[in-house]
């Protein structure tokens, strides 16, 4: 089968989706995640964007968050304050994609700073919509590539919570929830009961070892860890022929 | 604009330019820039370019926000040269997320004393700002975080169109335009066309600002480049793909900020400097809303 990782993650992403999710979508992978699930498994998929769209059905991948594709043609344009009030706080949506510079153990994101918050050694965007996303959706998806920096055991500053110390952590802040998946280029994570981290399926072509070298702490595999699915004709098919033509995040030759 | 700028803003200002990805208002940014307007305070849930060139021209002291990136493409180098560097100035930073600043502009719009929200939780920003606090609710055990107003002393927002004393209608996305209107105390609007109070009239849904909360009404087609308005132009990814580059280079900034915002007079000239091929290329098919009936009633 011909694919590139990143096409392959994308797919992985799709599949963690059911057909009557509302999504918040990110740009890049995500956003073209759901587009596979809207085309294949999850034609009712309802995609919402940070700036407010509802309903979005992207002609073209959008390059931003608040693109004009996404509003052209969308169910409804909220305000802000309404779409993170009564959308995202108030409990309607199910899933959330979320990405970050650093991801520890336990699911916790920093988009923040590396390094001391005064005195940065790098200033990174901040948290935007995450810390909210990551707070008040149903499950979070994590798509990022996977490497030993990227994959602290802890990270230098919380800026969405994960599972906080573990599973308890969590829900003695009174957050529900929690990360489902991580998705990088080399396997699929999910948490255990305690809210740690594990392999749950490692990539066709992925070594153990591989993993255990780009993960900064010794992370578990599953005792029966599988492989990830690899993407179908038909899915190929959409994110070159209409997804994603460019190959913007695909990186294709 | 120069006009509005000139006796809207002062130095020392909090100011918002308000807008999500969509209608950011760069010609009220450069006109800033060119009157050389120095410590401002810049408030705005997503900082983008005109921040970064705010910055990089020396015009601010500090940054009140919630992401700050250039979408779609990576960081803000200005911003980060002021941050990590202290370059060509320090940049205080006040920190929310985009609810929780959200949430704080519309306190300062509703004239409260904090907006409550469930944001922050599990989160280390509020160790960073003093304006993010952990408060019981009066009536049971829960308890969320509350936010202060943020009253920004001047906002510039931008919609599609606008009658002459500035009933504006906006479609697209929205935004903070609306709460960052009715937060701020001076209100500068700029549209891309001006329209008869009649239209306003005709579809009073779409109206997001109205005369009583504008102070000075602009002309202004165009003005939202390389950002883009909803039906009338594209946003110019290669313009933000472009300043990426220039950016990450101190002395390439003051090259461009030189022939962009110091060398053209007005936003007129910095439209024909683009050029009419660019224009072009922005420009959307039409695709026009399905006409309301609001009935006439006698």
């Amino acid at each position: 089968m011909n694919y590139t990782n990143s096409e392959l993650m994308v797919v992985a992403a799709a599949r963690e989706l059911d057909n009557d999710d509302s999504v918040l979508v990110g740009i890049g992978k995500p956003n073209l995640a759901c587009n596979v699930a809207k085309r294949t498994h999850a034609p009712d998929l309802r995609m919402v964007y940070e700036s407010g769209t509802i309903g979005s059905n992207p002609s073209s991948p959008p390059l931003s968050i608040g693109d004009p594709v996404l509003a052209s043609g969308s169910v409804s344009i909220e305000p802000m304050r309404n779409s993170f009030n009564y959308h995202l706080q108030a409990g309607r949506l199910d899933v959330g994609f979320l990405g970050g510079a650093q991801i520890d153990k336990y699911g916790n994101i920093n988009s923040t700073v590396i390094g001391d918050y005064d005195d940065p050694t790098v200033r990174l965007p901040g948290s935007g919509g995450a810390c909210e996303i990551a707070g008040h959706v149903d499950r979070t998806l994590i798509v990022t590539p996977h490497s030993a920096r990227r994959f602290p055991e802890a990270v230098d500053f919380v800026t969405s919570p994960g599972y906080v110390d573990g599973r308890r952590g969590r829900e003695e802040l009174g957050l529900s929830g929690g990360p489902e998946a991580v998705i990088t280029d080399l396997a699929v994570c999910r948490f255990d009961d305690g809210g740690e981290m594990y392999v749950d399926a490692l990539h066709p072509t992925t070594t153990r070892e591989e993993v255990r070298a780009a993960t900064g702490w010794e992370i578990p595999f599953a005792d029966d860890y599988g492989r990830t699915s690899e993407p179908t004709d038909e899915e190929v098919r959409l994110i070159r022929e209409e997804l994603d033509p460019d190959g913007l995040y695909t990186d294709r030759e | 604009m120069r006009d509005a700028i000139g006796h809207g803003v002062s130095d020392g200002d909090s100011v918002c330019l308000a807008g999500f990805t969509h209608l950011i208002p760069f010609a009220a940014g450069h006109e800033i820039i060119r009157q050389e307007k120095r410590d401002l305070e810049l408030i705005r849930a997503t900082p983008d370019l005109v921040y970064d060139q705010l910055i990089a021209a020396g015009c601010a002291r500090k940054a009140t926000f919630s992401w700050a990136g250039n979408p779609g493409v990576g960081s803000l180098p200005a911003f980060r040269r002021a941050v990590e560097d202290g370059v060509p100035t320090e940049l205080e930073l006040e920190e929310y997320t985009h609810f929780g600043l959200i949430a704080a502009l519309d306190a300062g719009a509703s004239n409260l004393p904090f907006a409550p929200l469930r944001g922050f939780i599990g989160s280390d920003l509020p160790d960073h700002n003093d304006n993010i606090a952990r408060i019981e609710s009066p009536f049971d055990d829960d308890d969320v975080y509350a936010v202060a107003p943020i009253e920004p002393d001047v906002a510039v927002v931008r919609a599609q169109r606008a009658d002459e004393t500035g009933n504006a209608h906006l479609w697209g996305i929205q935004g903070e335009v609306k709460i960052a209107a009715l937060a701020a105390e001076t209100v500068v609007l700029a549209v891309e066309e001006i329209c008869t109070e009649r239209t306003i009239r005709s579809d009073p849904n779409r109206t997001v600002v109205t005369s009583d909360d504008v102070d000075y009404v602009v002309h202004d087609p165009y003005g939202s480049h390389p950002s883009y308005a909803q039906g009338y132009y594209g946003r110019d990814n290669d313009a933000y793909i472009e300043w990426a580059e220039v950016a990450s280079d101190a002395d390439r900034v003051e090259a461009w900020l030189d022939e962009w915002v110091y060398g053209v007079e007005n936003r007129r000239e910095y439209i024909e400097k683009l050029g009419v091929d660019r224009l072009l290329e922005l420009e959307p098919d039409r695709d026009y809303a399905t006409p309301v009936d609001m009935g006439a009633y006698r």
